[in-house]
């Protein structure tokens, strides 16, 4: 009997089923979508960092760069030459320098620093990294008058004051200089410790990727862009700080579209030995015991290095910018905003039409209450036939939502994220063609002052097509939705079935 | 069947309170057929609803048999509604989504019959006011005189002690109301159950054994 009338019900009343039905069907469907697109923007956000940080990595301790102090270098790479410093012909000197140094942007701090982490209760791994920056200088110059004695120096170039002669030498054979400053990014690494840190979140293109035999081995590992650009293959070498390393390898991002971390990752002892950092780390990859200690682990590090900036991933998603950012704000803005508004009216919809229902339907109640049907009996029917309809628009929202989200994924619209957090030295682009040619005499104008700051963006752009995923949880969050606005008006409905009186069924009219 | 003792109904309408029945006391015999009469507004329909069990009095006691309904809980009262009282109504009031069939069998689910047993006595019951071959068909399908035949099929399916019937013709043809009025009155017969008929109609008054008369809330015999 109860399936029956509440199936004759449903069937007889069809434009207030369909009403509540749509209703339910058009919050639930909006809500799998907005819950989708969500997740599909949060594992964008995921990659993009994971392109930087790596896998695993639930936090990074890294320290904000301390203005230098009043004598120090700027910051960037100064190349200073001797007087025989390259090699002359025909009046032109070629100078050729490359300097490892610690990245634009980023600070050292002691290695002790590991240890301390290592410490921490629920680490379960930490690994240090130091992030620097190759910069080679290559030029050509008019030969270098050799002071002002009066005899004539071994070439033939002379300066002004002697009579009027023309400059000579330099690339323009007239006494202009030209100059190419190429910078990479470096990135020292324990080579035994390849679970975490940068290295985790690359795949191997070709040759091998560093290991525990290599340390103290100049030997460097190449983004596999990189080696392509810079025209470095395997079994080539690389010069770095102005050693040459073998090239062993080079790696790939997982993440779709985008560099990995580094230009070049090459040991950290040889790392530390060539730049002057003895000693000293820019990061530290830190992975917690399980996800629920990511917390506790990050309070202990910050109260145990006070100077340390120490982030966890969340905290680095929020630096997450570009159209990913956007996007992420607009889905947990509007998106949550729209669909808890739409759920909001669903719901008021779903109650509304089955209260006028239960008062239209007063005699019919009045009439089996008055034939002996308990007000249990009633409720339940009502309450019945408002989760049968909610569960009808349920299985709709889902049947719509599955197509929202799928149109979606083939749209797959494509949001390009960076990251970039403070004090943290990220994937330095590939440092542009430096340099300026002086072609005049008077020396030139040199676009790039060196020996001063170099301006580099110190992050990672990442290209993601957005992929809304289908999880069995979207699902479940629906139907659940679908029950639980089914249940609510259905228990309003029944209660006010409930509170009807018998000897309504007596009224003559209505 | 019925005993009224000092039986008095009063409810507030807006400021006003108003005397339904006052002081009732009547006694009315198991198997009778008794017609209640009297102006609008003179307490019929709270003397129904007092006997059907749908309301209780104010003061006074009320008992159906052996069960004094008075101060019974609504679980109870629905119980003894489910299997000693069938109601008739002025306007029928069928489920407009149930077949004539399904409305029969509305009155023997709170009796806990099983389903088999449900479908027989239901069609049963149809075929005994002559509507066997409309088993399957909705309220709007049918006349207004068959309408009235469901309902009556849905009174008598559980066989009950008595039969309470609210102006049970007031919304009928004088064809269709004696036919109505001949099915009623074979039931009190043949089956020997309390037939109790509220109504305006002096013709439908007149066939019963005992004429009560209603006005201001106090019952007089005729």
């Amino acid at each position: 009997m109860f399936f029956t009338y509440l199936r004759r019900e449903l069937a007889g009343r069809r434009r207030q089923t369909a009403i509540i039905a749509i209703g339910m069907a058009l919050a639930i469907a909006l809500v799998i979508i907005v819950n989708s697109v969500a997740s599909g923007v949060k594992a964008a956000q995921a990659s993009v960092l994971e392109s930087v940080y790596g896998v695993g990595t639930d936090i990074t301790v890294s320290q904000s760069p301390t203005p230098p102090e009043e004598g120090e270098g700027g910051g960037g790479p100064r190349f200073e030459f001797d007087a025989d410093a390259g090699t002359t012909t025909d009046g032109t000197t070629e100078l050729s320098q490359s300097r490892l140094m610690a990245g634009f942007g980023a600070s050292t701090f002691d290695a002790s620093a590991l240890d301390t982490v290592l410490g921490v209760d629920n680490v379960a791994a930490a690994s240090g990294t130091l992030s620097l920056t190759n910069t080679t200088f290559n030029g050509q110059m008019p030969q270098m008058q050799q002071g002002g004695d009066g005899t004539v120096p071994s070439g033939p170039t002379t300066t002004e004051g002697t009579d009027g002669e023309a400059p000579q030498g330099g690339p323009d054979g007239a006494g202009g200089s030209a100059f190419d400053v190429d910078s990479f990014s470096v990135l020292g690494l324990d080579p035994s410790a390849d679970a975490i840190g940068p290295l985790s979140a690359v795949s191997l293109a070709e040759g091998r990727t560093l290991d525990a035999d290599d340390t103290g081995a100049n030997v460097a590992v190449l983004d596999a862009d990189y080696a392509t650009s810079a025209e470095l293959a395997v079994g080539g070498t690389i010069d770095i700080g102005g050693t040459d390393f073998e090239i062993v390898g080079t790696v790939t991002s997982n993440a779709a579209d985008s560099a990995s971390a580094s230009n070049v990752y090459i040991p950290l002892d040889v790392a530390q030995t060539l730049s002057g950092e003895e000693g000293m780390l820019s990061n530290i990859y830190v992975q917690a015991a399980s996800s629920t200690d990511i917390s506790q682990v990050q309070a202990d590090i910050e109260a145990a290095l006070p100077d340390a900036t120490v982030s966890t991933q969340e905290d680095l998603a929020s630096s997450v910018s570009g159209s990913l950012s956007t996007a992420s704000d607009l889905v947990s803005n509007l998106g949550l905003w729209l669909s808890l508004a739409v759920l909001v009216a669903a719901f008021l919809i779903a109650i509304l039409f089955t209260i006028s229902g239960v008062t239209r339907r007063t005699r019919e109640f009045g009439t089996l209450k008055a034939i002996g049907w308990s007000n249990r009996r009633i409720t339940g029917q009502v309450a019945g036939e408002s989760l049968v309809t909610g569960l009808i628009g349920g299985a709709a929202g889902i049947a719509i939502g599955l197509i929202g989200i799928l149109v979606i994924n083939v749209i797959a619209p494509t949001l390009s994220g960076s990251a970039s957090s403070s004090g943290f030295d990220l994937a330095g682009g590939q440092g542009g063609p430096g340099g300026a040619a002086g072609g005049d005499a008077s020396g030139g104008t040199v676009t790039r002052g060196f020996g001063g700051p170099m301006s580099q963006t110190a992050a990672a752009t990442t290209e993601v097509a957005l992929n809304a995923p289908i999880t069995v949880s979207v699902i479940a969050i629906a139907v659940g939705i679908a029950i639980l606005g089914g249940l609510l008006a259905g228990a309003i409905g029944g209660w006010r079935a409930s509170r009807l009186r018998p000897a309504e069924a007596l009224r003559s009219v209505g | 069947m019925y005993t009224l003792t000092k039986l008095t109904k009063t409810y507030r309408q807006g400021n006003r309170t108003v005397h339904a029945l006052k002081n009732v006391d009547l006694a009315i015999g198991a198997g009778q057929h008794v017609a209640i009469q009297g102006p609008t507004g003179g307490g019929k329909s709270t003397l129904l609803q007092m006997l059907g069990g749908l309301d209780r009095p104010t003061s006074g006691t009320i008992t159906i048999g052996a069960d004094d309904i008075s101060n019974m809980p609504d679980g109870r009262l629905a119980k003894i509604r489910a299997k000693e009282i069938g109601f008739v109504f002025q306007n029928f009031n069928l489920i407009p989504t149930l077949t004539a069939q399904e409305n029969v069998e509305t009155a023997l689910e709170p009796l806990g019959v099983s389903g088999e047993v449900r479908a027989k006595r239901a069609a049963e019951a149809l075929a005994s006011v002559g509507l066997a071959d409309r088993a399957g068909h909705l309220p709007t399908e049918l006349s207004g005189g068959q309408q009235q035949r469901v309902a009556i099929a849905r009174a008598l399916v559980k066989e009950p002690d008595v039969l309470l019937a609210d102006e049970p013709t007031g919304a009928l043809d004088e064809e269709t109301r004696d036919e109505i009025l001949e099915i009623l009155e074979g039931l009190h017969r043949d089956r020997g159950l309390t037939l109790i008929v509220v109504t305006h109609d002096s013709a439908v008054a007149k066939r019963a054994q005992r004429r009560l008369h209603i006005k201001a809330g106090t019952v007089t015999e005729r």
